[in-house]
């Protein structure tokens, strides 16, 4: 059995009266990716945004139960909200490039951590631009503005961007969506790749991307964890009949 | 089966009513260009031949019986500079606060409806405020100073409004993804927030200019109302005296002596003087963002 890298317990959240995620317990073993699945609006992203903590922002959340990475209650009061998220990057659903070049997006999360040479940020740069195989694609343009690039590319930018502050925890969001079959296998590559070091949390609606390229698979449903085991029990041997439904598209 | 006729996709329909409709707008585009135009033209023409370089350089000198607007137009852009150093500051930091950090709503929106109601009350109320706060409470005399601090609580609205809109306008996705890289609000705010809502801060800066440019009531009172002598000693002295801004004697000029021929020169000197504010603002513009 792999070691937990994070974990919650007893996790609800609201947003004012809607109740979002009830009771959530999931374990996130490390080095390992565990895919999220679900319908539309079932709280996957809201699950997501609370291991990083991306949900402070908005006024009207609350929540309770713990959410532990590494030991660490990541709600505790002393917690630095900076450290986490440079230890738990984010992919969003839709690309979110910044009004900025292609370099100065990537340097962007090395910047804030206190990053100043110009020989490391290079360097930094190439090898997250390689690693979320967009490299050749924009080498000869670096200085050129991020929003000029198409929609598939921008996401693989935001992938770059979130490797290039090295964090242990990646957490994506639908990062596939908006990309053709082509850059998908590279970045499903790239998570194959990641894993060694990284553990990753990804939301995905493509039921053959989580049986490829997870080892874990929760299903979500109205913010509730209706199953949880490894990917190949919960795709060939679902205990749940909601989730053999869902997996087979018999509803959803 | 499809038996609908949409008609050839190249033949162009238009309805009569939209025709009428596109006509109208036209004539009125039309309408407000030609307006703009006339009325600076108008002025300009009538203006522009009482300008010589004895206008712009000299004081007004009543025994030699010439005219000179030197002093108001060194009055004007002292109190325009003046008061932006403060305001700009002052109104983009409160802006910050309100829409990023501060955590009150009630008291927000208590700030927000009295600057409201300030940007919309008439400036002769500003100029005895001004009066009695500045010039004689604090003591600080019918001076320029009491001027430029007047009109600087007179534009802060404006500059705290336009500010907050153009933060207000940068896409959340932009600080999600600053702040879900570990960024501090102080962070977010000085890489993304401000250079994304320069635009409109600089739009704010051109509207107080207007603002304090052309206004006269609240000067009369609180900077004074002559320009008789060319400007002279330290920054601080100048700023302890008081002197009319152009506007001032546009209408000392226009009013109190009836003459129309130097009223306006002085309107033209300013339209040209706005003009170029206006230009330098762009032009601080171009050069942060491109950096
Ligand atoms: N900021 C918010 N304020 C209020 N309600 C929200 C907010 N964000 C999400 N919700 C609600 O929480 C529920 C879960 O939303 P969430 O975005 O987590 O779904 P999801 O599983 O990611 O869906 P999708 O697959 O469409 O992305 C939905 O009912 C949604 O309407
Ligand atoms: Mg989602």
């Amino acid at each position: 059995m792999t070691p937990v890298k994070m974990h919650t317990r007893a996790l609800n959240l609201f947003y004012g009266e809607v109740h979002a995620l009830k009771g959530v317990d999931l374990d996130m073993p490390e080095q390992c990716v565990t895919a999220l699945i679900g319908p539309s609006g079932c709280g996957k992203s809201t699950f997501l945004k609370t291991l990083n903590r991306m949900n402070d922002t908005i006024a009207s959340v609350r929540i309770s139960g713990e959410v532990v990475l590494d030991g660490e209650d990541i709600y505790a009061k002393n917690v630095d909200v900076t450290t986490l998220r440079k230890k738990a990057g984010m992919v969003f659903q839709s690309p979110n490039p910044f009004p900025m070049s292609i370099y100065d997006n990537i340097a962007y999360g090395p910047r804030i951590h206190g990053e100043k040479k110009r020989i490391v940020l290079d360097e930094i740069v190439e090898q997250s631009l390689r690693d979320a195989a967009i490299w050749d694609e924009v080498k000869d343009r670096l200085k050129k503005p991020a929003l000029g690039l198409s929609g598939g590319q921008q996401q693989r930018l935001c992938i770059a961007r979130s490797l290039a502050t090295k964090p242990e925890v990646l957490l994506m969001d639908e990062p596939t969506s908006a990309l053709d079959p082509i850059s998908t296998s590279k970045i499903e590559e790239l998570i194959d790749e990641l894993k060694r070091d990284y553990s990753i949390v990804i939301v995905t609606h493509n039921m053959q991307q989580a049986a490829r390229i997870s080892d874990y698979t929760a299903f979500f449903l109205l913010g509730e964890v209706v199953e949880h085991n490894t990917t190949g029990d919960v795709f060939s041997n679902p205990k749940d009949r909601r989730t053999e439904d869902y997996i087979t598209g018999r509803f959803g | 089966m499809n038996n609908t006729n949409h008609g050839s996709i190249t033949q162009k329909r238009r309805r009569p009513s939209e025709i009428l409709l596109y006509g109208l707008i036209f004539l009125l585009a039309a309408f407000l260009a030609a307006l703009v135009v006339f009325i600076i033209g108008y002025i300009l023409a009538k203006g522009l031949p009482a300008i010589s370089v004895q206008f712009l350089t000299t004081a007004e000198n009543p025994i030699e019986e010439t005219v000179g607007i030197f002093p108001s137009i060194v009055n004007t852009l002292y109190i325009v500079f003046f008061a932006l150093i403060i305001c700009v500051p002052l109104g983009v930091g409160g802006a910050i606060y309100l829409s990023e950090y501060a955590k009150n709503k009630k008291i927000v929106g208590a700030i927000q409806f009295a600057s409201e109601t300030l940007a919309g009350i008439p400036s002769i109320l500003y100029g005895i405020f001004g009066f009695v706060f500045f010039c004689v409470l604090l003591n600080l005399h019918v001076s320029l100073l009491a001027g430029v601090l007047t009109l600087t609580i007179m534009v802060l609205p404006i500059m705290m409004r336009t500010t907050q809109e153009a933060l207000r306008a940068v896409p959340k996705s932009y600080r999600d993804g600053a702040l879900g890289l570990g960024a501090t609000k102080w962070y977010l705010i000085r890489t993304i927030l401000l250079p994304c809502s320069l635009k409109g801060i600089l739009t704010g800066v051109i509207l107080s200019v207007g603002r304090m440019v052309s206004e006269s009531a609240a000067l009369l009172l609180v900077a004074g109302g002559s320009a008789m002598y060319m400007p002279r000693g330290s920054v601080w002295e100048q700023l302890s005296h008081s002197g009319s801004t152009l506007s001032v004697e546009l209408y000392r000029y226009a009013m109190s002596r009836g003459d129309n021929s130097t009223a306006f020169g002085i309107a033209s000197v300013l339209i040209i003087i706005v003009a170029l504010l206006n230009l330098l603002t762009r032009f601080v513009a171009w050069r942060l963002n491109k950096r």
